[in-house]
């Protein structure tokens, strides 16, 4: 078998960024190494600064740059007008689609049309896996909480037409509510939230009585404060298959991120060298506690 | 409306079919469910008894094996599924896809309900569970409010169960980590949040303070009373602003809109609480069962007792409740 070398996605931006920021980032990412580019809103269907139009435009001019253009879609699915709207945008996108709640793989498996999973579905064992497969899944992305142990069994099993993805840097999603804790935080009612993450590039910090960081507020979503970072386990995966590393747009230094990656992918050499330069990009502090089997904050 | 009561051993079981319960769910000892708690539980000859007990009374009994097993303990869920179909319990409830095909392959005729562990909130979803395993109900996530609930029932293949009483998630079910984010242990892969084992209380000259693997989740000075340390319910600071941020320690109540939950057509209520009392139990599901019937038989004329209220609130986490999702000020 010959060694798999990952490719390098960069996933949805989860924050909400106002219009000239996302075409800022989204034309430096252009000229990147990065092979996969998720667009799209994932977390909040109220954020529409950027229209599908926006996102397909951006789409074709990073296409048109060589890159590999994937949509995503909401998570979570509250309102009848919100699984409309999934619906329409699985019907039109000329992209395959990021499908991050069950509905979006059934609306696709109804059109016939392969699709991509991302990290809040749940795929927890090779029989579900191969059950999605059935349904169209073509690449899936391993959930943020399972270890290494669990993907090596799952890559021993992987059905062949099925790649695999590893959420590789960023803030952990990790849970999601109906509730705007960014709206409860500034005392608003979600229905009149003013569009206050706006304020917020990288989420709203949450921290205990004792001033540790703890998590991060993101709208509706949850995030770690700390930032996963598991371009250490680089030859982990290359001897376990993994197709793809994602990394989570973050509002500063994200190209910089992308080529410390990209350099430790396109030519093998100690990670560590990088170790300093990417602890001073995160937010916090780093954490892979998950990825060795234990709490997701822990560091090894 | 059926009535969906909890039985976390014998006794609440008991409690909750002579109480007027028309169907109890129950775990096995172990991690295939999300109320796995030392001591609670049924093992085989229990959960026999039981399922019995019930049928004799005319009480259905399901069975939840709602955890995402991973792969190198698959088997021991595909086991669970075929001790519960043994025990010819009446449903099942899943959540995760893979069990899923298992017992609609395994066990064609037994009935299936995706739990909310599924975290499955629209029609589109429901459908995907419908078609490929035969689903015949779902339990909603609390996120839904009435309105919503209300179009997912239009739309949906399947019955709709939602949550009627008891504690309350934040997050939709079966996509919270925050607990194995803290403690390396969440519902998906362990069947409990917060779990005890990582739980330490210590008095400080700050006050009492609880910890989740080290993580301060709440301090309390003198007077104030001392909660479980959830760890959504717990109070931390945003900017400048110290508090329950994410939620306060409260109980979901939905009494007062039993009427409305009827009449779009919610098939079934559940009461939340295998990890609590047999008298939990009993208070809930006599309470629940008078409040049903009332509605039943006078939907407009519909109104929620005082003495109801007040078992429900004698009961209840932080002994506060909440309407939750189901109300938009909440959201």
């Amino acid at each position: 078998m010959t060694a798999v070398v990952p490719k390098l996605a960069l996933g949805p931006i989860l924050y909400y960024w106002s219009k000239q920021q996302v075409e800022d980032f989204y034309r430096d990412i252009a000229d990147s190494a990065v092979d996969i580019v998720y667009l799209g809103e994932a977390v909040c269907s109220k954020r529409r600064i950027m229209r599908n139009k926006d996102w397909l435009r951006i789409g074709e001019q990073l296409q048109a740059r060589g890159k590999t253009v994937v949509l995503s879609t909401l998570t979570l699915l509250e309102a009848a007008s919100e699984l409309s709207a999934l619906r329409r945008l699985c019907m039109e996108s000329p992209f395959i689609i990021e499908a991050n709640d069950i509905a979006a793989m059934q609306i696709l498996q109804e059109l016939g049309k392969p699709f991509v999973s991302g990290p809040s579905v749940n795929i927890y064992n090779s029989r579900s896996l191969k059950k999605l497969a059935e349904c169209g899944l073509c690449r899936w992305t391993l959930p943020v909480e399972l270890s290494a142990t669990e993907l090596a069994e799952f890559q021993r099993q992987r059905p062949d037409n099925v790649e695999t993805e590893v959420f590789a840097w960023g803030r952990l999603p990790l849970a999601y509510s109906a509730r705007c804790f960014t709206a409860r935080a500034e005392n608003l009612q979600k229905d009149d939230c003013q569009f206050r993450c706006l304020d917020y590039p990288d989420g709203l910090l949450l921290s205990t009585r004792e001033d540790e960081a703890f998590l991060c507020i993101n709208g509706i979503q949850t995030q770690s404060a700390r930032t996963v970072n598991l371009l250490g386990e680089i030859n982990r995966f290359i001897e376990l298959g993994v197709d793809v590393l994602r990394v989570s747009p973050q509002s500063r230094n994200t190209i910089d991120i992308i080529e410390r990656f990209t350099a430790v992918i396109d030519e093998p050499q100690s990670p560590k060298r990088f170790n300093t330069e990417l602890e001073s990009w995160m937010p916090t502090a780093e954490c892979n506690g998950y990825w060795h089997g234990a709490a997701g904050m822990a560091r090894y | 409306m059926e009535l969906i009561c909890p039985a976390g051993n014998l006794p609440s079981l008991k409690a909750a079919v002579d109480s007027g319960a028309d169907a109890v769910y129950i775990g096995f000892q172990d991690d295939t469910n999300a109320r796995h708690f030392a001591g609670l539980n049924f093992n085989d000859k229990r959960a026999g008894e039981g399922v019995t007990y019930a049928h004799e009374r005319g009480t259905r009994v399901f069975v939840a094996i709602n955890t995402y097993p991973q792969v190198s303990v698959f088997q021991r869920w595909q086991q669970a599924v075929d001790r519960a179909a043994g025990l010819g319990v009446d449903a099942l409830i899943l959540a995760d896809i893979g069990l899923l095909d298992y017992a609609a392959e395994r066990w064609p005729d037994l009935r299936l309900h995706l739990s909310v562990q599924a975290s499955a909130t629209n029609p589109a979803s429901l459908r995907f569970y419908h078609e490929n395993f035969g689903i015949q109900r779902a339990v909603l996530p609390r996120v839904l409010s009435v309105k919503q609930v209300e179009q997912v029932i239009k739309e949906s293949p399947v019955e709709i169960e939602v949550f009627g009483f008891g504690s309350l998630c934040v997050m939709v079910e079966g996509r919270c980590l925050l607990s194995s984010y803290a403690t390396g242990q969440s519902p998906n892969t362990f069947g409990a949040c917060s779990p005890a084992s990582a739980v330490r209380w210590k008095e400080t000259p700050n006050g009492l303070e609880s910890r989740l693997n080290g993580v301060l989740i709440d301090r309390y000075g003198d007077g104030e009373n001392a909660g479980y340390p959830t760890l959504c319910k717990g109070r931390f600071r945003v900017q400048e602003k110290t508090g329950y941020a994410i939620e306060e320690p409260t109980s979901l109540n939905t009494l007062s809109l039993i009427p409305d939950l009827m009449r779009i057509g919610v098939s079934a209520l559940k009461v939340e609480g295998r990890q609590r009392s047999p008298a939990y139990v009993k208070q809930v599901t006599r309470v629940l069962r008078a409040a049903i019937n009332a509605a039943k038989k006078d939907p407009d004329g519909f109104s929620v007792d005082a003495e109801w209220m007040a078992s429900l609130q004698q009961v209840s986490e932080g002994a506060q409740t909440t309407l939750g999702a189901y109300a938009r000020p909440w959201q």
